[in-house]
């Protein structure tokens, strides 16, 4: 059963553990990871399933060494991953900045605790969302996934690997020990109804190759380490040859299209799931485990006559700006409950702009939300105190 | 100058298939070392006989940081300290590439130490070449954890206070296959080294005692390029039987060269194999046992497997 590379049917599986069955299934076959709480469940499942499959595990002596890993596996052609939370995160951001500059694909768990420092290892918090975007120094497009329950572990480590091939960078799974750690029912699916994605190999020859010439989708075609390219790669500011350039019209072309990669394609990597948002005058905006433990307050809404909308983002990263400002026009605000102390609501902020009051309920971490205090918060908006 | 050069890239260079000439003159200053060094590596690679195209060079930062650039190899200029990992990462997903991490003193010992001490423990079988020139060049000439005690750098005015590393002393200790020392006067051994390391499995690792007229020399009297390996050459002498963890470099001493560790141990992956099989030959169905996710709808499946689990346990302990 192990020597499969996926395992078909359903499970009774833990958070963190279909995590890595959704690596599996995507094609990972390098797993390169620094124990911590509460994200070892990924690295011990990859230490067991790994070397059965022909893969790689190999547990490093820190998260500094863990993302350089991964980054030279993933040069080596290999679907390459690491898992770890926040204090990770933080060593490993140097180096996340590097697989953005080279356009390294691979992936980053974090799943998230309570938050700063050391925190609280052992329970949940969403603080980590700002540094998933802006923690590498520099500008570079990212992308962020969060998962609400252990199916949509497995189900967006997956889609993590896909983005990750497609658009080549390190993408992020923001999960949290919450949904890491809870048991529940996850469908693995047979092989034909996924879809994976493979990174495009360049079809030139190695001497017409330039590893970092781009389309008009502006993503470089790839070339790994032993098929005769012989190219160099830097995260130095480079040029199509991937040479240093110390220019400003070569960081001129370079970094916007970093960003404009993941830009202009927003339409493909965002993920939301939405119901009653048409005609309502208040939009609940949540992610992660926060989307589930407000439904409670979401159900009372309704019975008191609110007409509440429900969006929950399964892309965090690129935010979904267009989405946000037409919704803002239409309705009185928007209330965004999360586990931290105000991320997500200030970009949620910035897109309503004046259009509507945006009203952020938030949460240290470590707790669920009293659904009174959401409920609150819906009425303070629907009925405009 | 600027004539020299073109008259160069017209004649063509004799290591014109491994150097990106359209790279060329490089960045590293008259006198330095790092031109002989890059001329050994490129003499060692042809000698050993690798495929070129299977070989992989890596490297952090610093002016030794910049080998990676001026080799028409698969060349992978990293982050500081961290070209180790990255290329235990690339070695292990493609095992028939040579992988060569080449960097200085400061980025594989201050920090990128860690990472140089669990490699040569893993026994990973990666090359590392560092070139030590006692000193970090490229932001100016301050302390490295090279500097000889009392040595003057931009960061020590006073002298350096602090005790160096004994680069193949600790590469040693921390288990590595194979270590050398080298000056850069050391042309033909430097090439003989690198070129037994390429062909050589587990982890080796290649000082390379290197002049830096620019900044090192110039705050300690240490005169020109040519003055240091005069210097070296008064001061190096070859014991290949030397205990690699009592020869520390310092200022006047002796700079005893050789190849000082030249050992076959089993490498990680040759680990890694021998282990799964190991476990899989003593227990045939040892991965169905390990399961901890069972399916819901096979109850009976559930209770067997679990019952075996405790089993396993039992005689385990």
């Amino acid at each position: 059963m192990f020597k499969k590379s996926r395992l078909i049917g359903e499970y009774f599986m833990q958070g963190d553990i279909a995590c890595a069955e959704g690596a599996l299934a995507a094609g990972c076959r390098f797993f390169g990871g620094y124990p911590i709480t509460p994200a070892s469940e990924i690295a011990e499942r990859m230490a067991m399933r790994l070397p059965l499959l022909r893969g790689v595990f190999i547990q490093y002596e820190d998260e500094i060494a863990s993302i350089a890993g991964i980054l030279g596996a993933s040069w080596a052609g290999a679907k390459s991953m690491t898992a770890t939370s926040g204090p990770g995160i933080s060593l490993m951001t140097e180096n996340i900045g590097l697989g953005m500059m080279m356009e390294a694909p691979c992936v980053v768990v974090n799943v998230q605790r309570g938050s700063p420092s050391t925190g609280l290892p052992t329970s949940w918090g969403q603080s980590d969302m700002m540094q998933a975007r802006w923690g590498s120094h520099g500008d570079y497009g990212s992308i962020s996934l969060v998962p609400n329950s252990p199916q949509e572990f497995f189900d967006l480590t997956i889609t993590a690997f896909n983005f990750s091939e497609k658009y080549r960078l390190p993408v992020f799974i923001m999960a949290d020990a919450l949904v890491g750690h809870m048991t529940e029912k996850v469908v693995i699916p047979p092989v034909e109804e996924l879809e994976i994605i493979d990174r495009k190999y360049t079809n030139k020859k190695p001497e017409d190759y330039l590893p970092y010439d781009y389309g008009k989708n502006l993503i470089p075609d790839f070339a790994k380490a032993g098929d005769g390219y012989r190219y160099h790669t830097t995260g130095l500011t480079h040029d199509k040859r991937g040479y240093p350039n110390m220019t400003f019209e070569c960081q001129n072309e370079l970094v916007p299209r970093l960003v404009n990669k993941i830009k202009n394609h927003v339409d493909d990597i965002s993920l939301t799931e939405e119901y009653d948002i048409e005609g309502a005058d208040v939009i609940v905006i949540s992610y992660g485990i926060t989307s589930r433990t407000i439904l409670p307050a979401i159900t009372m809404a309704k019975k008191k006559g609110i007409k509440i909308g429900y969006l929950r983002l399964k892309t965090v990263w690129p935010f979904p700006e267009e989405k946000i400002r037409k919704l803002s026009k239409k309705v009185a605000g928007f209330v965004v409950p999360e586990m931290n102390l105000g991320q997500i609501s200030l970009e949620v902020e910035r897109c309503a702009h004046n259009d509507s009051i945006v009203k952020l309920v938030p949460h240290p971490g470590g707790g669920i939300h009293k659904f009174e205090d959401v409920l609150h918060a819906i009425e303070e908006v629907a009925y405009g105190k | 100058m600027a004539n020299n050069t073109a008259q160069l890239q017209e004649k063509s260079h004799p290591m014109e298939d491994l150097l990106r000439m359209d790279r060329m003159p490089h960045i590293w200053c008259s006198g330095c070392g790092l031109g002989s060094a890059v001329t050994a590596f490129v003499e060692g690679l042809k000698k050993a006989g690798v495929s070129y195209d299977k070989t992989a060079i890596v490297s952090g930062i610093g002016c030794t940081g910049r080998v990676a650039g001026y080799l028409r190899l698969d060349s992978y200029h990293t982050t500081h300290g961290r070209a180790i990992p990255f290329a235990t990462g690339l070695k292990l997903a493609n095992r028939d590439l040579t992988v060569v991490v080449f960097s200085g003193d400061g980025d594989l010992f201050a920090i990128g130490g860690n990472h140089l001490i669990h490699a040569a423990r893993r026994n990973v079988d990666i090359n590392v070449i560092c070139v030590n020139n006692f000193i970090y060049g490229m932001t100016g000439g301050q302390n490295a954890p090279t500097t000889p005690l009392g040595a003057y750098s931009s960061t020590a005015p006073f002298g350096n206070y602090e005790m160096p590393f004994n680069l193949v002393g600790l590469a040693a200790a921390s288990g590595a296959s194979y270590v050398a020392r080298w000056t850069t006067m050391h042309a033909r051994r430097l090439t003989d080294s690198i070129a037994t390391a390429a062909n050589k499995k587990g982890f080796c690792f290649i000082e390379i005692v290197s002049p830096c007229p620019t900044v090192f020399a110039r705050k300690n009297n240490g005169g020109t390029g040519l003055d240091m390996l005069k210097e070296f050459q008064t001061r190096a002498i070859i014991d290949h039987d030397a205990d690699p963890t009592t020869i520390p470099l310092n200022m006047d001493n002796e700079i005893v060269c050789g190849e000082f560790v030249n050992d076959d141990r089993p490498t990680f992956w040759e680990n890694v194999q021998a282990g799964i099989k190991a476990r899989l030959e003593k227990f045939a169905n040892w991965e169905e046992m390990q399961s901890n996710s069972r399916k819901i709808s096979h109850k009976k499946d559930r209770k067997y497997t679990s019952s075996r689990d405790s089993s396993i346990m039992r005689r385990n302990t």
